[in-house]
């Protein structure tokens, strides 16, 4: 499963000019609003036709304007998941979530309404019309609605970004598990740092219209080069293993082989965990620092120091866990005299690492 | 009751109902069909249509009545056609005080309808079609029942203007008992005629009736489709 995007587009002054390619799982489009991210989803379900562009879903030609080919968005096999969810208001949820599972085709490979009532938790829900849900219930209704039908691509425009930061936390989870339940390609558009931290198997960070870099997730947001919204929520991703959760509220993790201690976090010993580590939130010392509070320290070496517009610089290192940005200032780069290859350590206090920064592997 | 009004009023009574029926039924689909081409339609000729589909209301009901009698009467090139190819004449019978009453509401109906379907929401029509809905089926399922609040005003008010409809019709088909003469025409008449005020009063009433009875039948059917579409 794939999906291949390339378009050229003019909205006024402004120029979509971008490809990219979507393997199976979540690729986030991200980047800051007004980048062109909704327009490039827009262009994938057909309602936008770009100037010029081709888009490609597992062989299927969705749009070819050279070839004068034009899928209607009804015949393209989507499952859109709106930013304001966009449910039928004079339906029943059980009525919205059968919408789209009542156009596909009769042979498609379709999703069970229960197993998707259960992974979505709707149970209680069916018979309410949109009106009588909650924002996050909306928002999970129309999660449902675009599985169940038969989708060979699915597309979510910010669909967290109308909502408050608990509802955030209760519903990324399911696009967690969705991520790991389909096989379709998952195209997700965000301007959340954590948001993709926490789902993106592949990033394209995209920048006025333009392709700054792609590729897997931690790859591209280790990259100091590549900080789509800016050097404050510049952020590595680490892999970790939970080992243990001890008795004064910690939890201990292995990345790499190397320990990390955080605060409790919600998953049982053995499960993996991708851990967002904020650049601002790590502080490096050139010698093995002693008679510290952080508990965290990871040795390593400077891969690249990026110093940025202002008094800031971002420093990559890479350590034995993973590569791990950190954004300090120019000024204090120069009193520890940090250059590319020395070795460095990278202190993390344990309470800086937001809770809604960690999610399931 | 038969001393109430005479059997000649009665006809009168029952004419007006069903010329307002059929003005109705037939103003339904096509009403709808024009709405949702003026409100989501982008084609050359829209504008020329709106001012088409508006001008009986701006026009003196004479002058639509009698381009009306140009067109489909006996011997004009519309009625022609109807009556070799269907066998269906407008000329002084009620079929032809019904196409009046129809062509005089339409606007009505209309602009009760645009209003509406300008009112959905298109993000939701575009969501049922990333759905795999073909613009037929965004119309049935998604459009169509969020207008029906619409559709029962253009409704009401189409019936309204069905039995109360005057200048185009009498210059149409004129004024004929038991075939052209609609409760409005029988006062007219009544009132020309010496001592039928107290009859011309009672049919007045009667038609007053009839309109506020169509009013409250709508604003109860829609109340409830507003309780289902707004409801829990």
């Amino acid at each position: 499963m794939m999906l291949d995007v390339s378009l050229r587009h003019r909205l006024g002054a402004f120029t979509l000019d971008v490809q990219f390619r979507a393997p199976s799982g979540v690729t986030v489009l991200f980047g800051r609003s007004g980048s062109g991210k909704t327009s490039i989803v827009n262009a994938v379900a057909g309602l936008l036709i770009p100037d010029e562009g081709r888009i490609v879903s597992d062989e299927r030609v969705l749009l070819d304007t050279a070839a004068g080919v034009r899928v209607k968005p009804h015949r393209r096999r989507l499952g859109y998941i709106f930013q304001e969810g966009r449910l039928f208001p004079h339906l029943t949820v059980r009525q919205n979530l059968g919408y789209g599972a009542w156009f596909a085709p009769k042979g498609a490979a379709r999703a069970d309404l229960a197993q998707v009532v259960d992974l979505l938790g709707l149970g209680a829900l069916l018979e309410r019309r949109p009106a009588a849900l909650s924002g996050g219930e909306k928002q999970r209704v129309a999660i449902g609605r675009a599985l169940l039908a038969a989708p060979q691509l699915i597309l979510a425009d910010e669909p967290l970004a109308a909502l408050d930061e608990a509802r955030k936390a209760e519903i990324l989870p399911y696009f967690e598990r969705l991520r790991d339940s389909v096989s379709v390609p998952i195209l997700y558009v965000s301007h959340s740092a954590s948001e993709v931290a926490r789902l993106a198997t592949t990033v394209v960070a995209i920048e006025a219209g333009r392709v700054m870099a792609q590729g897997p997730a931690a790859e591209v947001l280790g990259n100091p080069a590549v900080l789509p919204t800016g050097a404050r929520e510049a952020g590595a991703v680490l892999l970790a293993r939970v080992v243990a959760h001890h008795a004064d509220g910690l939890s201990e993790l292995s990345a790499g082989g190397i320990p990390l201690l955080l605060p409790r976090v919600a998953a049982h010993p053995g499960a993996s965990l991708r851990i967002r580590v904020a650049a601002h939130d790590v502080i490096l010392a050139r010698t093995r620092p002693e008679g510290l509070s952080a508990l965290n320290i990871l040795s390593g070496i400077i891969h690249e120091i990026r110093p940025g517009g202002g008094p800031g610089a971002i420093v990559a290192i890479d350590t034995a866990a993973g590569r791990v940005l950190s954004r300090v200032t120019r000024r204090s780069a120069a009193a520890l005299g940090l250059a590319v290859g020395q070795e460095v350590h990278a202190v993390v206090k344990a309470v800086a690492v937001a809770t809604t920064d960690i999610g399931a592997a | 009751m038969t001393d109430w009004l005479s059997p000649a009023e009665w006809d009168a009574v029952r004419l007006s109902l069903r010329v307002a029926l059929w003005a109705t039924l037939i103003n339904l689909p096509v009403g709808i069909a024009l709405a949702y081409a003026l409100a989501r339609g982008r084609f050359p000729g829209r504008g020329l249509l709106n001012v088409a589909v508006h001008l009986p209301l701006i026009m003196p009901p004479v002058v639509t009545g009698y381009l009306l009698l140009l067109g489909f009467g006996a011997r004009g090139p519309i009625g022609g056609f109807f009556e070799s190819s269907l066998g269906l004449s407008f000329a002084f019978r009620w079929t032809g005080a019904a196409l009046a009453a129809g062509v005089m509401a339409l606007p009505f109906m209309v602009r009760a309808v645009r209003l509406s379907i300008e009112a959905v929401d298109p993000r939701l029509e575009q969501a049922a079609a990333t759905l795999g809905a073909s613009r037929l089926w965004v119309f049935l399922t998604v459009t169509f029942p969020l207008i029906i609040p619409g559709i029962l005003a253009g409704t009401v008010l189409t019936f309204a203007k069905g039995m109360g409809e005057f200048g185009a019709t009498i210059t149409f088909v004129s004024n004929i008992p038991g075939q052209t003469q609609t409760i409005p025409l029988a006062i007219d008449l009544l009132l020309e005629t010496p001592g039928g005020e107290g009859r011309a009063a009672r049919l007045a009433a009667l038609s007053i009736a009839l309109a506020a009875s169509a009013l409250a039948l709508s604003e109860w059917l829609s109340r409830r489709v507003a309780a289902r579409v707004g409801g829990q």
